[in-house]
């Protein structure tokens, strides 16, 4: 099991999410995030004096999936997020070494994501 | 329809009763003795619309200073405007309407004390009417009190509002509005009368001057200034409050302008009100123009403070000016106001800009009377502005440089009068119960430190405490929809 943690621009998600939704892939997170990089921060003016802020709203994507959809993942995200300028983000992989359905109690990969035949989809 | 029918009721009434040859002397005096009663009750049933536009402006100042302030110090606005305005009432029913408005000498008032029916207030008898003007003035009163606090935000200790409060309400304002309008000094100068029709020096700078003396004691926010010295922005946490705060106080100012002619008889008022708005657009126009020169940008605050300084500009002059003066003054006003507060940010603390909008833009009102003063409305006694004296080959002491003289005597005596109380008062509330909050009640915020509570506690206090409401049947078991764009709720596991 893979953990896909994307940092992108707001107006990526959506599109993102529809294409996974689409994929078979609707559990997912997204976290208001604020953070610097290569981006630089925002000059903030009020009554005349500036107030640098160094940091920039971002949003944190959390997806944890099969080690065989990693890819499908990534791609959708990169497909969706790239405006080719600075600022678009980064992914992280991370591995995952467990996964609970918190209702049932069942856990293994078959409490990820959407499974045909599952009673209660999603 | 049925006040038309009043009315022509009432008029018909009237012309029958003064038809010549029927009417005898005795009638005529009745009638005579009626109309008066009628005019006066018109005069103050304006004036009581005019007192209630005036207490609204307490809901302005505290929009827009709460509008100014970060999330952890909004409660304490409202506690603030609701203390001093009830601390203001009482002390100006108790002492402040007397020596205002007391007859006396020309420093203080002799009688009005604890107001109240079969007094004799300046050798007149109380009566309904009087009653009105007095709840009138103590509008007044409260506005100058709240104008006080607007350099004070988000660091001051609430005890100092309890102590200042009473002092203003009894003593300080009082002293100022008697000087002007109460008979006082400056009801003759030479033979001229200062000309402020509503308060430009009496109410506006008299507030800002407190404010000065509250904040050369109180010191900045804590991280206002680097450590080079240079003034930081502290983002004020919501402009759309700040909005509301001005439009609020800019539809008062209509009572306080308007209503300062205390009568609807002649509809000078509609003339009075017609230079307000002018003046407060043109403030809007001017203080945008010169925010954007100077830094690119639109400020929201810097519109809404060119606003309030167009009005505190044309105050004093709204009774005695032409139309096409009062956007000359608004103007003037709204570009004094964004150099003002750039300069003064770089000094002193001002979250509201106070100083700018009520002190200068008052300074400014008042001496523009003695700019544009139309002949045809001046005070009685006085000379007109100098802008027509120039014309008239006018410009004598005996004159309209004499009047301008005596306005800027106005301003001397209101900064002199008022810093001189208000910086003792604040020294004695300093050396005792203390000015300011200690810098770790600072970082929490007043609400919660003053007062136990959150302006805003969802902001404050982690979500979960709280439930949502939602019963469990919707929460669980909700389908994701077969589209994208069917499902607008997403759910996680």
């Amino acid at each position: 099991m893979k953990k896909i943690e994307a940092f992108i621009r707001h107006e990526a998600f959506e599109p993102i999410r529809a294409e996974l939704l689409d994929k078979g892939f609707p559990s997912l997170s997204i976290i208001e995030a604020k953070g610097s990089g290569r981006q630089k921060g925002i000059v903030e003016r009020y009554r005349g004096s500036t107030l640098t802020v160094n940091v920039r709203p971002k949003l944190k994507l959390e997806v944890v999936v099969e080690d065989k959809d990693q890819s499908v993942v990534v791609e959708t995200i990169l497909k969706h997020a790239r405006t080719g300028e600075v600022g678009d983000g980064k992914i992280f992989v991370l591995p995952v070494e467990e996964a609970i359905r918190i209702r049932t109690g069942e856990g293994g990969k078959e409490v990820l994501q959407l499974h045909e035949g599952s009673d209660i989809p999603g | 329809m049925r006040k038309k029918l009043g009315i022509a009721a009432l008029l018909a009434a009237t012309a029958a009763l003064v038809a010549p040859g029927v009417a005898s002397a005795a009638e005529l005096d009745e009638v005579a003795g009626s109309l008066a009663e009628r005019t006066s009750e018109l005069n103050m049933v304006w004036v009581g619309v005019a007192c209630v536009l005036v207490f609204l402006m307490q809901c302005g100042f505290m929009f827009l200073e709460i509008g100014f302030s970060r999330q952890k110090n909004v409660g304490t606005g409202v506690a603030k405007i609701l203390i001093n305005f009830a601390i203001a009432t009482i002390a100006w029913w108790a002492v402040g309407y007397g020596i205002a408005e007391g007859g006396g000498n020309d420093f203080f008032g002799d009688s009005g004390f604890f107001f109240h029916f079969d007094q004799v207030v300046a050798g007149e008898a109380v009566t309904g009417e009087s009653a009105m003007l007095m709840l009138y003035g103590m509008a007044f009163c409260a506005v100058s009190l709240a104008i006080v606090w607007g350099t004070t935000l988000e660091r001051i200790k609430f005890g100092a509002y309890v102590i200042y409060a009473a002092v203003f309400g009894a003593i300080i304002y009082p002293l100022v509005a008697h000087a002007v309008w109460g008979g006082g000094l400056l009801g003759d100068i030479g033979g001229k009368p200062v000309m402020d029709f509503a308060g430009s020096s009496v109410v506006h700078l008299t507030g800002a001057v407190g404010a000065l003396a509250a904040l050369l004691l109180l010191g900045p926010r804590i991280g206002k200034y680097d450590a080079s010295g240079k003034p930081r922005a502290i983002p004020g946490h919501s402009m759309p409050l700040v909005g509301l705060g001005v439009i609020i106080l800019w539809v008062g100012w209509f009572g306080f302008n308007g209503g300062s002619t205390f009568e609807a008889t002649g509809n000078f008022f509609g003339e009075v009100m017609l230079n307000t708005q002018l003046a407060a657009a043109a403030g809007v126009i001017g203080a945008s123009i010169a925010i954007y020169l100077k830094s690119q940008t639109l400020d929201v605050g810097m519109a809404g403070n060119g606003a309030i300084a167009g009005l505190v500009g044309i105050t004093a002059p709204s009774g005695f000016v032409e139309y096409w003066a009062a956007p000359i003054i608004g103007i003037i006003a709204g570009f004094l106001v964004v150099f003002a507060v750039l300069a003064i940010d770089k000094l002193v603390d001002d979250p509201v800009g106070a100083l700018s909008a009520h002190g200068l833009a008052g300074i400014w009102g008042t001496l523009a009377v003695g700019i544009f003063a139309s002949p045809r409305l001046i005070a009685e006694g006085a000379a007109p502005g100098i802008w027509y004296g120039i014309f008239d080959g006018n410009v004598t002491f005996g004159g309209t440089l004499g009047q301008l003289g005596v306005q800027g005597l106005a301003v001397a005596f209101t900064f002199v009068v008022v810093f001189a109380i208000s910086i003792v008062t604040f020294a004695i509330i300093k050396g005792t119960i203390g000015l300011r909050v200690p810098p770790e009640e600072e970082d929490a915020g007043l609400d919660i430190s003053s007062h136990g509570m959150y302006g805003y506690p969802e902001v404050f206090i982690p979500q979960p405490e709280y439930s949502t409401g939602l019963p469990s049947t919707m929460v669980g078991g909700v389908a994701p929809a077969a589209s994208p764009s069917q499902m607008t709720a997403t759910e996680t596991e």
